[in-house]
């Protein structure tokens, strides 16, 4: 954990607190350009609760974080997401009146060159912008194969492909760090295969970085190739999946020790959940 | 273009026209634009504004001003003739500094409170028009409660109806463009819509801008076919009646609502003779049309229309054509 300059997201001892609630504590960690970097812990650790902070829903209350070298605690979400940073959500956020085409264009307007004057005008330099962003917009759908129900309502796609649909809007924005938070949850085992398939097809095609929250093992293991393990607001342990799983610690954290304080934490399925 | 030369013919062949029939067509067309310019703000970016009228009401008293006050000082010699082109032409300054004055009370009223979300920004809203109003009400120089008369009676069906088309093309153009997805975005999901770097205030605070700026626009037409205006004409109550309009064509869907506008006009004027009863029967037929959203279904019925037509569709519509698969 070494934080070298060429690190792409560098979150160096953030905290958050919510009164004297601390849902986060000194939590420092890196991701290198290209890396596919798993974000376990148990409910409440503080995983969607450090997700917000990265993505600027809140502020961190002490630490900083920086992409790409660039100070971006403190800045409004949109302006962070510029910085090279896309996400996904836990509970799916498709724009629900748009289609499925619309959706993935929407991730081209913080890049437009056109206003809307020129919108209005519809000269050439704007109809030639616009064709540009169908086709692009055309090829992500092909490539994750959504083009035949681009004309769909977003709303009307079975589960897994409003998912996918999700991760390609987060793409279309060219991030250079994507942030998936828990994408296999609801999903179905043959679903699940699917995703880990797309992820991996992404960090080879696309060469992006990519911070995963989840809860399903049998992802995380399986594709991360670095993963950081979150317990009440701390990181605990950080390293390659064989060594987290020989961890005593993570181990005491997800099935509990008899004299640890906070136990009863784990009983109530939604804690941590909420944004 | 194809709009304003129907404009243009309507204004030609108006001289067979009986005046009222004239009039009420401006009345149609001028609240189509107030109810499509309002759908920007409510429908496209479903914030809620309850404050259309007092955009209007300063686009109105603004254009009166310059029309009455400002253009007699600057050009003394300018005889207002009603026919003559250069006539004409001398309330275009006018129409266009109302709606920016309008944008400009727009921004002012939008800078701050759109950062707040439903009842608080209506709350907001309907208190910025109360304050336009009784601010109008209690400066003398605009004739106070009295208001203002002896405006003069340049709207015509050119004016009022290429306005119309002029605000309709805008609002569709806008919205159809990748850049005005944004405000699609915005209404369905903030949050989502600022992850994916979109600035979520300033679309909201453009929609409104632009709202005003076509209000304002409205409202000089208002002023100058009705030639007297008075701060009780722009209250709470016209600023409701757009909102019935936008909420009968459907929300976000610029034709079905200019639909809405024209149908609550004639219906306005159908009832007239009932008199006393006439709000009673106007209530029932709106919880009618509620149930029934005509304006909405004829929105749907015009997009498949379009879609249809190839060489069209490109032009006006297909919202869902736009990916090549």
């Amino acid at each position: 954990m070494s934080p070298t300059e060429s690190a792409l997201l560098d979150v160096r001892n953030c905290s958050l607190r919510f009164g004297g609630l601390s849902a986060l504590t000194d939590v420092s960690l890196t991701i290198n350009p290209g890396e596919l970097v798993g974000l376990i812990g148990p409910n409440g650790a503080g995983k969607t609760s450090l997700f917000n902070i990265l993505t600027g829903v809140y502020q961190p209350t002490s630490g900083e974080i920086l992409i790409e070298g660039r100070h971006s605690a403190g800045l409004p979400p949109h302006r962070i997401s510029r910085l090279g940073m896309a996400r996904t959500f836990q509970n799916i956020r498709l724009f629900g009146s748009l289609d499925v085409g619309m959706n993935v264009r929407t991730s081209f307007i913080a890049r437009l060159h056109h206003g809307l004057i020129r919108s209005v005008r519809r000269g050439r330099a704007f109809r030639a912008e616009e064709a540009k962003i169908s086709k692009e917009a055309g090829r992500l759908l092909a490539y994750f194969g959504l083009e035949e129900v681009a004309t769909r309502p977003s709303r009307s796609l079975p589960y897994g492909d409003q998912r996918r649909l999700e991760i390609v809007r987060a793409l279309a924005a060219k991030p250079r760090l994507l942030l998936l938070d828990e994408p296999a949850a609801g999903m179905n085992p043959s679903e699940k295969d699917q995703l880990r398939l797309l992820i991996a097809r992404i960090r080879t095609e696309f060469g992006t970085a990519i911070l995963l929250v989840e809860h399903d093992m049998k992802v995380v293991m399986g594709i991360c190739e670095r993963l950081i393990v979150l317990d009440q607001g701390r990181v605990i342990a950080s390293g390659s999946p064989a060594e987290i799983r020989a961890n005593p610690k993570v181990i005491a954290a997800y099935l509990g020790e008899p004299h640890r304080k906070g136990d009863h934490e784990e009983s109530d399925p939604n804690k941590g959940k909420d944004r | 273009m194809a709009g304003l030369l129907i404009a243009a013919l309507l204004q030609t062949f108006s001289a067979g026209f009986d005046p009222y029939t004239t009039q009420v067509m401006v009345f149609a067309a001028i609240n189509v634009i107030l109810a499509v310019s309002l759908n920007l703000v409510m429908g496209e970016t479903g914030q809620f504004s309850l404050c259309h009228a007092a955009f209007m009401a300063v686009g109105a008293y603004t254009s009166a001003l310059i029309t009455g006050k400002a253009l007699p000082n600057l050009l003394p010699d300018f005889q207002w003739t009603g026919a003559s082109w250069a006539s004409q032409l001398s309330f275009l300054p006018g129409l266009v500094i109302a709606g920016l004055v309008a944008a400009l009370a727009g921004l002012i009223v939008g800078g701050p409170s759109l950062r707040l979300r439903g009842d608080y920004l209506a709350m907001v809203t309907l208190g910025f028009g109360e304050i336009i109003r009784v601010l109008l009400q209690n400066t003398n120089a605009v004739g106070g409660a009295r208001g203002m008369e002896g405006i003069l009676p340049v709207t015509n069906l050119f004016w009022a109806v290429g306005g119309a088309v002029v605000t309709l093309y805008t609002m569709m153009a806008l919205v159809r463009s990748t850049h005005g997805k944004g405000f699609h975005a915005v209404r369905d999901d903030e949050i989502a819509a600022a992850a994916m770097g979109i600035d979520t205030t300033r679309f909201k605070i453009t929609a409104f801008v632009i709202g005003a700026f076509f209000a304002g626009i409205a409202g000089a037409l208002y002023a100058h076919a009705v030639e007297f205006i008075s701060p009780e004409g722009f209250n709470f109550l016209r600023s409701f009646e757009i909102i019935v309009m936008v909420i009968l064509g459907g929300m976000g869907r610029p034709v079905g609502v200019a639909v809405a506008a024209i149908l609550i006009t004639l219906l306005n004027e159908w009832l007239r003779d009932l008199s006393g009863y006439r709000m009673v029967v106007y209530a029932l037929i709106i919880i009618l049309f509620m149930i029934l959203r005509p304006g909405e279904r004829l929105a749907v019925w015009w997009r498949q229309f379009v879609n249809r037509l190839p060489f069209l569709g490109r032009m006006t519509g297909g919202a869902t054509s736009e990916i090549p698969s």
